[in-house]
């Protein structure tokens, strides 16, 4: 996939001259822009926020300001809210543990089936979750997975594990080899360099695949529909899907559990900003 | 991903050139066992992939074959019936609507999401006041549960209470806003456009980052040209930007064969199966009916045209870029 070449317009001595583009122009084009793609999440937020809103069109602003839609929407949800709690940070768990080393083996070491797992990775990407989830659902039956946290945690990891891996195995593959050395000659086993001095210097690495292996399993909708069937062991994903699945009377509750769920990717901009940069230019699975 | 993975495999044969001076170095024994735990950091990766992607993958091939319904979870007897689930779910009526519907939704979702993605790219590469926080913000529809999105816009929708079509019906010549999640006619519509929103943030910062690779200095020196604005474009973006558009291409269809959450979200493949696709169909036939086995079916028909898809584009456009 070579690029055409641009011989013809390459090769000349570049003047400096910066282009000044007329700058409130620019930035109104892109608030229109942002408007445009988060209407919908501020409408959300403005229905949720607004008194029971059965049948009316929902006004403009919440003028008449109420949380009863997020105190039905806690006091139903409370349960469901920390079963995805659970099962995106165990998701996480499983998910470092798996990829970290894999993603270390890929970027450093001279391993003779590191293209054909590479290629293993891109294949994943095309299997159709409702492929994945029709199989896992024999087998989950067998093994007594269904309806657990554990059985999602294990399906929602896989989700995670080969962006992690790439996003990882990109970042490692930076660390200079000769660092690793120096530890190898001080008598540290391969183990001992990975644990002591490739784990610490990968952090921002694997706090970014943690960060979108949580969301991808929060977020989780296919798994948490086909491998659970009782309300016991209900992600938010599917509770705010049977809630919009029947007659809807009242949207400021429902909502409400839209605005809950997507508080960690709200929180995630905010707080973890650069990281997530870090994530969607490093790898973009989703 | 696709840029790492794209950039991995081109320089993977460079790998053992790097490392060969230390293997070479340390040649005695015990090397071997070096290897052994060198192979171990891989090993729980590739279990873990070949459980959950490869051992569904071919469960589900078996399954296809076989009569796996909810008997089966009970006496274990998945009888093998030959290509009767093929041709049961191929020959129902329904079917042709949901192949034609899956490309019309593939291609539409596709045109929009890169058009617009490219364009939103195209007025960020401009530098000015908070565009880095403008373009974060911009991928919070792609960060939150595609659930949680395909719920607002589902009132946002509805007919007689939603608020596009209260914008609609302030205009002079609107009567009445359109039924878009319930006339036949338009629900597909309405989810191709719901879909746009939701692949604009995905297309938009892989096409970003694929702009912010070329180098400035190709467009000063085409200035000089006299190639700016659509010539610049079209004659130094474009084809830089090639591979990547690729990239976006080649991934955006195969994540959109597979996507489910919006249909179920919006419109649950209905009104009258208008909105059905393959991939819902699948789930429906699996899920809904308990016919495990013509689920399977249609999942493979799911994997085997995004397989398709994935070689003809690959090969076209190997041979396009070569010429």
């Amino acid at each position: 996939m070579s690029t055409p070449t641009l011989a013809r317009t390459t090769g000349r001595p570049a003047p400096a001259r910066v282009r000044a583009p007329r700058k409130p122009g620019h930035v109104l084009v892109g608030l229109l822009i942002l408007a445009f793609m988060l209407f919908p999440l501020y409408w959300m937020l403005n229905v949720s926020l607004q008194p029971s809103s059965n049948a009316v069109a929902t006004p403009w602003l919440p003028f008449d300001l109420t949380f009863d839609g997020y105190a039905t929407a806690i006091s139903e949800q409370r349960r469901n809210l920390l079963t995805s709690l659970a099962v995106g940070l165990g998701a996480v768990v499983v998910s470092l543990l798996v990829a970290t080393p894999a993603a270390y083996a890929l970027a450093q070491f001279r391993i003779r089936w590191a293209t054909p797992l590479l290629f293993g990775i891109l294949i994943t990407q095309m299997v159709p979750g409702i492929v994945v989830a029709n199989a896992l659902y024999s087998a989950y039956s067998d093994l007594g997975l269904l309806n657990t946290v554990g059985g999602l945690v294990l399906a929602d990891a896989a989700l995670g594990i080969p962006f992690s891996i790439i996003v990882m195995r990109a970042f490692m593959g930076g660390i200079p080899r000769s660092v690793i050395e120096a530890a190898l000659v001080d008598g540290a086993g391969p183990v001992r360099a990975f644990v002591s001095v490739v784990l610490p210097m990968s952090r921002n690495a694997l706090i970014t695949a943690g960060l979108f292996t949580f969301l991808f399993a929060w977020g989780d909708f296919l798994f948490a529909l086909t491998l659970t069937t009782t309300p016991e062991v209900r992600p938010i994903t599917l509770s705010l899907y049977n809630y919009i699945g029947t007659f809807v009377s009242d949207w400021s509750p429902i909502m409400a559990t839209a605005i809950l769920s997507s508080l960690p990717a709200i929180a995630l901009l905010v707080v973890a900003q650069r990281y997530v940069a870090a994530g969607v230019t490093g790898g973009a699975v989703k | 991903m696709a840029d790492a993975l794209v950039r991995g495999g081109t320089s993977a044969p460079a790998a053992p050139v790097t490392a060969r001076p230390g293997g070479g170095r340390r040649g005695r024994p015990g090397r071997r066992g070096q290897r052994l735990v060198e192979a171990l950091f891989l090993v729980p990766a590739a279990l873990y992939l070949l459980l959950f992607f490869g051992y569904p993958v071919v469960k589900n091939v078996v399954m296809s074959f076989q009569e796996y319904t909810t008997r089966t979870f009970f006496t274990g007897e998945a009888p093998f019936v030959g290509v009767d689930n093929y041709v049961n779910v191929v020959t129902s009526p329904v079917f042709d609507r949901a192949l034609l519907n899956t490309v019309l939704f593939t291609l539409g979702s596709i045109a929009g999401q890169f058009v617009l993605g490219l364009a939103i790219a195209l007025f960020f590469q401009r530098r000015f006041p908070l565009s880095g926080v403008m373009r974060s913000l911009i991928l919070l529809p792609w960060l939150i549960p595609m659930i949680a999105g395909s719920a607002v816009w589902r009132w946002i929708l509805d007919a007689d209470n939603g608020v596009l079509n209260r914008v609609l019906e302030a205009l002079p010549f609107v009567d009445a806003g359109p039924q878009w999640l319930t006339s036949t006619s338009l629900a597909l519509v309405a989810v191709i456009g719901v879909n746009i929103w939701l692949g604009i943030p995905f297309n938009m910062t892989i096409l970003y980052g694929g702009l912010q690779e070329i180098p400035e200095e190709l467009y000063e020196a085409g200035e000089l040209d006299g190639a700016t604005g659509w010539r610049a474009f079209r004659h130094i973006t474009w084809p830089m930007l090639r591979p990547v558009v690729t990239v976006v291409l080649v991934l955006g269809v195969v994540y959109t064969l597979k996507v489910l959450d919006v249909i179920l979200g919006l419109t649950n493949g209905g009104p009258a199966n208008s909105t059905q696709l393959i991939s819902t169909l699948s789930y429906d036939t699996s899920f809904r009916q308990f016919d495990f086995g013509g689920g399977a079916a249609l999942g493979n028909v799911l994997v085997l045209l995004s397989l398709v898809f994935a070689i003809v584009y690959l090969r076209f456009n190997r041979r396009a870029v070569d010429e």
